[in-house]
């Protein structure tokens, strides 16, 4: 891989720590470079702390790594929570005409640049971030032009002059250090190459537009807000409108109630949110309504870590709601897949009339990632909206005395579905058990029956669907490594690690948890195989030894923080060796 | 829509099985006729019923309809309605339904406004579960599960709907046919939240808030001078702790309901076969 670097600003909640990491991702992007943030990160001290993490290459970047060439520390404690991860040769630019007084190790390049000064010349202390990101540029070799296209997405909005001041910070904070300083090693490679920047919660707001979702409801949750966020004011220029309800049980009704007029509809939540939301899924199950319900994963129980990474959900995603209930669980495993996948789930609970689980989690949700636009083709999109009859169709679906049965026990499970307002379909759906024509019954033969045609829809789709998985790595090697959702990145770049060091291995990333693939015959050829999760108890590694009756070794984490690619190389460099434990190696 | 429906037309082929003299009967009945009398038909009519036996409405009507879990059908029916503006949407359920479990539904789908009817029908006892005290039932009711009576006051729905903003505010008794069918078509023809609290009296559990007492008590609106447009006579209506009341006692004739409000006019069932035009623009966005 092309050299990466590892930039960081941080400092304190309310420092404009975000919108100056933004700024310097999106600049990267423009200039042709591969970016992967991240907001998500271990802190040793309580609260207050904040920072965005920026590792960029020419190369496709999709991971973290525990390494950081340049950090712009607005506090103390910045350089502090950072120190592991400086290294000789490492650069700290800070502002010593403030208060504080910088203690910077002796391996490690201290430029102390007066940023709230030189913003006052530009126009305002308010600019000094912008001042630093201009000192940067000098110090990475990165022309200070190129910062002017994100400084005008950030502050167009403001104004003209807004934006000319802070083009003009940028430009005194990369004077300051080009005239006080020399001998940086670093160099930043721009590229021809246009990227566009964005997160997991964005790709699939864009994927649900995309597909032709119209109704959103959601009540505002971390990570899961930034959905509802995208899709407010957006989904509308497209005939569509998103409802913030007064809590869970509300947005999802509400999702149910436009799902049942014909609307593509979806929610959004986290865990907490689920657990509510749990009350109405098997209603949506049983009156076999299409809808697509978002869990963004974030460290339970209860209220948990809210701002912490976690894959805790899946058992409740997979087993969650009293009865049996009919579902698809399906998890992206990257940004890009978070698009995609989005439009798949809306095509499956369509074509089945069954609920689907989009499962994404906080890392995904949070990082902004590069990607080529062609990643995310419009023309390329198929809308399949399944068994719907129109005025003139449901003739065909009647039965003797001219009613139509949105329950038919059809061969394949799937019945007609005729939106409300169709001639001569007016039915009615409930959450109690019905027979074909959604009345109300106990009767024994046609509980049997709508229990079977619910569940006959599964297996149906399990024959007529791709319940695939992605296959990296070399496919003799006798380390097997699987896993699901946002891991992939980190693992794929552990794997290129590990490569370099002559240890190959093979790789599954699984985005399909109900139904997923067999993966016997893969598990059967490996000599060793192992699970790779965020979550303490191993969940989806109990659902592959369930599949396959055999064990499976486990490297789990649940401290809150996502994998990094080097600390996956060197947990799974432990299975191969053979120095784990025997099933558990906790990262 | 053809102008030749009957309110029959409303009717499932499903028998009831309220009990013999419930107030229910008469509710369903006048509702139906509402819907019938302002153009409408099964087919463009969507009715969410909530649980408990006045939920069991969405059986013996006929409609495109849901029967969903206690205490959440109005958003199930905001949701219908925000998606399809063209349908009419009516949602149904008990007291305990919409005043208990979904108590904090009906605050915030009354500040919604959205362009429907909810009709409670309000027999102050839990029927279904077979006579537990309700949100509605007097302070000293004695029931199952209160044997000295709730010892609470009971809530004033009509005092909570004005609280939360409501633009029309509606009180009817099950068994006055005619004024009960007018006063639901009112809330029909109401451009927003149209909320009709009815006396449906439960002949089985309930032998304090029976058929006689209503026939007593209740003073119709229509026979004052009560204007409805005037929010601090309705203020006094909904307040007056002595005096039970039924008629229209409150209309916002300024009412602009939501999806008015919010520009969301089109049936959002209706889509393209791909991407909608202009999608790749919300790629470009990334740029
Ligand atoms: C979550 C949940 N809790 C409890 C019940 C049991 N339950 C069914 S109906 C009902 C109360 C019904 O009272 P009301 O809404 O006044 O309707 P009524 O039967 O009086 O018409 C209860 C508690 C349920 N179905 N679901
Ligand atoms: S129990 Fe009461 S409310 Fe229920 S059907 Fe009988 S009379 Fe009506
Ligand atoms: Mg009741």
């Amino acid at each position: 891989m092309a050299e990466d670097l590892n930039w960081a600003i941080g400092g304190e909640a309310g420092d404009g720590i975000d919108s100056t990491g933004k700024i310097f991702a999106q600049a990267q992007s423009r200039a042709g470079r591969h970016v992967f943030t991240s907001k998500d990160f271990a802190s040793r001290i309580r609260g207050g702390y904040t920072a965005y993490k920026i590792r960029s290459s020419t190369d496709r970047v999709q991971s973290v790594v525990n390494r950081l060439d340049v950090l712009v520390a607005l506090t103390q404690r910045t350089i502090d929570e950072n120190l592991d991860e400086l290294h000789d040769g490492s650069v700290v630019v800070y502002d010593g005409e403030r208060s504080w007084e910088a203690e910077i190790p002796g391996d490690i390049t201290g430029v102390d640049v007066p940023l709230k000064s030189l913003a006052e010349d530009a126009g305002g202390a308010i600019m000094r971030n912008v001042v630093a990101l201009g000192a940067v540029c000098a110090i990475v070799d990165f022309p200070v032009e190129k910062l002017d296209e994100a400084l005008e997405k950030r502050f167009g909005g403001k104004g003209e002059k807004i934006v000319e001041n802070n083009k003009t910070a940028a430009r005194k904070g990369a004077d300051y250090v080009e005239e006080e300083y020399d001998g940086f090693d670093y160099s930043l490679e721009t590229t021809d190459s246009d990227y566009v920047l964005l997160n997991g919660d964005e790709a699939i707001g864009m994927g649900a537009i995309a597909a032709g979702c119209r109704f959103y409801a959601g009540y505002p949750i971390t990570p899961a807000t930034d959905v509802m966020e995208y899709l407010t004011g957006r989904i509308d220029q497209f005939g569509g409108h998103v409802v913030q309800a007064e809590d869970e049980l509300s947005a999802i009704n509400m999702a149910l109630g436009a799902a049942r007029a014909g609307a593509r509809s979806m929610t959004a939540t986290s865990g907490p949110g689920i657990d509510l939301m749990t009350e109405t899924f098997g209603l949506v199950a049983t009156s076999e309504t299409p809808l697509v319900i978002c869990d963004v994963m974030r460290a339970g129980p209860s209220t948990g870590m809210p701002t912490k990474q976690e894959q805790g959900d899946l058992n409740s995603l997979l087993y969650g709601g009293h009865g049996e209930i009919p579902r698809f669980v399906i998890a992206p495993t990257t940004i890009s897949e978070c698009f995609h996948k989005t439009i798949e789930a809306f095509n499956l609970a369509e074509q089945y009339q069954t609920p689907v689980y989009l499962v994404a989690d906080l890392s995904m949700a949070v990082t902004e990632q590069t990607f080529a636009p062609e990643e995310f083709d419009m023309d390329a999109v198929e809308i399949d909206r399944g068994k719907v009859v129109d005025d003139d169709s449901i003739d065909h679906y009647l039965d003797e005395q001219d009613r139509f049965q949105p329950h038919y026990d059809a061969a394949d499970g799937v019945s007609p579905r005729a939106f409300p307002g169709t001639d001569g379909g007016a039915h009615m759906s409930t959450g109690l058990e019905h027979d074909e024509l959604g009345r109300r019954t106990e009767d024994t033969d046609e509980r049997i029956d709508q229990v079977e045609k619910r569940q006959r829809k599964v297996e149906t789709a399990k024959q007529e669907e791709d319940w695939s998985y992605r296959d990296y790595g070399d496919p003799d090697a006798d380390t097997l490594v699987i896993s699901w959702g946002s891991n992939e990145g980190a693992i794929v770049e552990a794997m290129d690690a590990l490569q370099s060091e002559g240890t190959d291995v093979r790789f599954l990333s699984v985005p399909y948890i109900f139904p997923r693939p067999d993966l016997s015959e893969e598990i059967e050829a490996a000599e060793r195989t192992v699970v790779v999760e965020c979550n303490a108890q191993g969940q989806f590694a109990d659902l592959i030894e369930h599949d396959v009756l055999e064990r499976v070794q486990r490297v789990t984490k649940f401290d809150g923080v996502r994998f990094d690619a080097d600390e996956l190389a060197d947990a799974i460099r432990d299975v191969v060796d053979g120095s784990a434990a025997a099933d558990e190696v906790t990262a | 829509m053809s102008s030749d429906v009957r309110f029959t037309d409303f009717k499932s082929d499903k028998q009831p099985t309220w009990c013999p003299g419930c107030g229910d009967f008469g509710t369903m009945n006048g509702m139906m006729k509402a819907l019938a009398n302002t153009g409408n038909d099964p087919d463009n009519t969507f009715v969410v019923a909530g649980i408990g036996c006045s939920g069991k409405i969405g059986t013996y009507m006929h409609s495109y309809a849901l029967h969903g879990v206690h205490g959440r059908a109005l958003p199930v029916g905001c949701g219908v309605k925000i998606a399809n503006p063209d349908l009419e949407v009516m949602v149904a359920g008990g007291d305990g339904d919409g005043y208990s479990i979904g108590a904090g539904h009906f605050v915030h789908a009354v500040r919604r406004n959205v362009d429907m009817t909810y009709v409670v029908m309000d027999n102050r006892i839990y029927g279904l579960t077979k006579g537990q005290a309700s949100p509605t039932s007097r302070e000293d009711f004695e029931t199952s599960t209160s044997p000295d009576g709730p010892k609470q006051p009971p809530v004033n729905p009509l005092a909570l709907a004005h609280a939360a903003g409501a633009t029309f505010i509606a009180q009817s008794f099950s068994s006055d046919a005619q004024r009960h069918a007018e006063i639901v078509q009112e809330a029909i023809e109401h451009d927003g939240f149209g909320f009709v609290n009815v006396f449906s009296p439960c002949v089985t559990f309930n032998d304090v808030d029976t058929y006689d007492y209503f026939r007593d008590s209740l003073v119709d609106l229509a026979e004052t001078d009560h204007d409805p447009s005037d929010e601090q006579q309705a203020k006094e209506v909904i307040m007056d702790g002595e005096t039970e009341h039924m008629g229209v006692i409150y209309q916002d004739d300024d009412s602009v309901p939501f999806n008015e409000l919010h520009g969301v006019t089109e049936n959002m069932a209706e889509i393209p076969d791909g991407a909608p035009d202009g999608a790749m623009d919300l790629v470009r966005e990334f740029y």
